[in-house]
């Protein structure tokens, strides 16, 4: 393997299209956009493909930079890049925006083609299943008839262990990253928050604000104010701002006083510059709906019974939004039914967020199992 | 490992069995049994560095605290259990031989024999034994729990194990059966509860 570097300029691409997508909730979408980017070449035998799956606030831009926004990296630039452990060097890498989203994918406030106007609230919620069969359609668009690998952290965890469940002839290799089964009610009560915080905020108008060219920037901050709260865990966050002040003494004000404070605000502004709130509804959504084992009786093991693919499931020991035992649930099902895993528990302090730090054992892990799908594809 | 050891583990197994491995290292021992007998093998490794050389040599690796027990695990979910060299690491070294019976139909153990001539040799001289099965200086080793083949079959009647077949092995690697517990450097045990 070569010395990591950077993939250097990226382009994003758009796909359209123009036949209906029945979604979950039993609404049809007529057509639609899908905004995604490639690295890497597809090899003759098409074989060498990679899909990547974004989590909630992510994107497309998996990684590499713009031309002429140097500060533009992908998400996840990392782990994905020439001599990376996801070698664009020797593997054909998609990232894709998801449906609902807020960067050049059909979404909320896209323009809808009945009325002329954003669909915002009337964009319909979408789940993770519809997310997989909008990323087949893209798939066939780019004539990929089989993944060598799904991946993805968090929510896109969910969606690589979605793959293997909905198209299991279409991928080789799940690599379910810092995922859950499904979220739990901890959990959804956060997202419950995130979401209150956004439809309370004046400036919502009903998800109808873009007619009112305002956005629920008060909303979102605080959502991805509490959000952050929970992706890090109490030590790392210790360690990170501690209790430091911006000032020697206290000031007794309600401006910003302490570094987590101010992080967080930073955070949530930044957030709100580029995120859209009824993006961040649906998605939240798509999350909460989550739970291949409601169709088989609550059995997971019995849900995962269509899978064929191989697994690696990876979790950080800090976190506590996708703990290490919600993994430990997918492994135990996926061994109930015989299924080829590998799981890893990474000593991390980063909580939820390790998914998308540089750590030696846990890019060792996902070399390692890249390097034996490679020789398995002949990448 | 010598040779002879993977063989008679191997001599256990149905072709096809499922098979887990507590403390598979970088995976050689079901490398070998899929090639040998295709087992359906998952191992169990806390290392971190043998996790990752166990993914390189393309075997299922579980990331896990043997210590703990294998209580992810339901009872009889896999057709053998194998504590391969594992057993004189461990702590909880009833439990897991417990567990190991729960979790399978059968249960293979391997260990290297204290009782072994060459180890009492050592010990008469006034000094701690090390061996080709056991090489490490007694200040810098893993291993806390060595037992004898008589040690181990009498925790085995405490626990309720039956011994179904033990095969005792040589420094060289070769079958032991005059006075196994003074000639065999390696004893390998196939159990059930």
């Amino acid at each position: 393997m070569s010395s990591p570097r950077s993939l250097g300029h990226v382009m994003p691409r758009q796909a359209r299209f123009d036949e209906p997508l029945k979604l979950s909730s039993g609404t049809v979408l007529e057509r639609f956009d899908l905004v995604y980017e490639t690295y890497g070449r597809l090899n003759a035998a098409r074989s060498n493909a990679i899909l990547i799956c974004h989590a909630l606030s992510g994107t497309h831009h998996v990684a590499g930079t713009y031309e002429g926004d140097p500060r533009s990296t992908g998400w996840w630039d990392n782990m994905v890049g020439p001599g990376k452990p996801v070698d664009t060097d020797r593997f054909f890498v998609v990232g894709v925006n998801n449906l609902g989203g807020c960067h050049g994918s059909t979404g909320p406030s896209s323009t809808d083609p009945a009325t002329g106007r954003p669909f915002g609230a009337r964009f319909p919620f979408v789940t993770v299943e519809d997310w997989v069969h909008a990323q087949a359609r893209l798939a066939d668009y780019l004539n990929i008839a089989r993944f060598a690998v799904v991946m993805g952290g968090s929510l896109g965890a969910m969606q690589a262990l979605q793959w293997s469940l909905s198209y299991p002839e279409r991928l080789g290799h799940a690599i379910v990253i810092a995922g859950a089964p499904s979220l739990s009610a901890q959990n959804i009560g956060f997202n419950e928050v995130a979401r209150q915080a956004i439809t309370t905020d004046p400036n919502f108008h009903g998800g109808d604000y873009y007619a009112h060219a305002v956005i629920p920037e008060r909303g979102l901050r605080l959502a991805r104010m509490l959000g952050h709260i929970t992706y890090l865990s109490d030590d790392a966050m210790m360690e990170k701002f501690g209790r430091e002040l911006l000032t020697s003494q206290p000031r007794f004000s309600l401006d910003v006083e302490f570094e987590i404070e101010s992080y967080l605000r930073h955070q949530g502004d930044k957030f709100a510059e580029r995120f859209d709130a009824n993006t961040y509804l649906i998605m939240t959504k798509a999350l909460d709906y989550f739970d291949p084992a409601a169709k088989a009786g609550g059995n997971l093991s019995a849900a995962m019974a269509p899978a064929r693919a191989q697994f690696l499931v990876l979790s950080f020991t800090t976190d506590w939004r996708f703990s290490p035992g919600r993994s430990r649930e997918i492994v135990k099902a996926l061994l109930d039914n015989s299924i080829s895993v590998s799981y890893a528990e990474i000593e991390s302090t980063q909580g939820h967020d390790a998914f998308l730090m540089e750590n030696e054992d846990y890019f060792s892990v996902v070399s390692a199992y890249m390097e034996r799908v490679a020789r398995e594809v002949g990448a | 490992m010598i040779r002879a050891d993977l063989a008679a583990i191997a001599h256990w197994i149905s072709p096809g069995a499922k098979v887990l491995d507590l403390g598979c290292g970088d995976g050689q021992l079901l490398t070998y049994l899929h090639e040998v007998k295709q087992v359906s093998g998952y191992g169990i490794e806390i290392e971190p560095g043998r996790v990752v050389a166990s993914i390189r040599n393309g075997v299922n690796v579980l990331q896990m605290n043997l210590e703990t027990g294998l209580s992810g695990f339901d009872d009889h979910s896999f057709d053998t259990v194998i504590l391969s060299q594992t057993l004189q690491a461990m702590k909880q070294t009833e439990g897991i031989l417990r567990d190991m019976l729960r979790v399978g139909r059968e249960g293979i153990v391997t260990f290297p024999n204290f009782g072994y001539w060459k180890n009492r040799m050592q010990v008469l001289t006034g000094i701690m034994p090390k061996s080709e099965a056991m090489p490490y200086e007694w200040y810098d080793t893993p291993n806390i729990h060595l037992c004898t083949l008589a040690d181990f079959e009498s925790l085995c009647r405490t626990i309720g194990a039956q011994v179904i077949e033990r095969i005792v092995i040589s420094a060289e690697g070769r079958r032991v059966h005059a006075f196994p517990n003074l000639m065999g450097s390696l004893a390998i045990y196939r159990i059930r509860a």
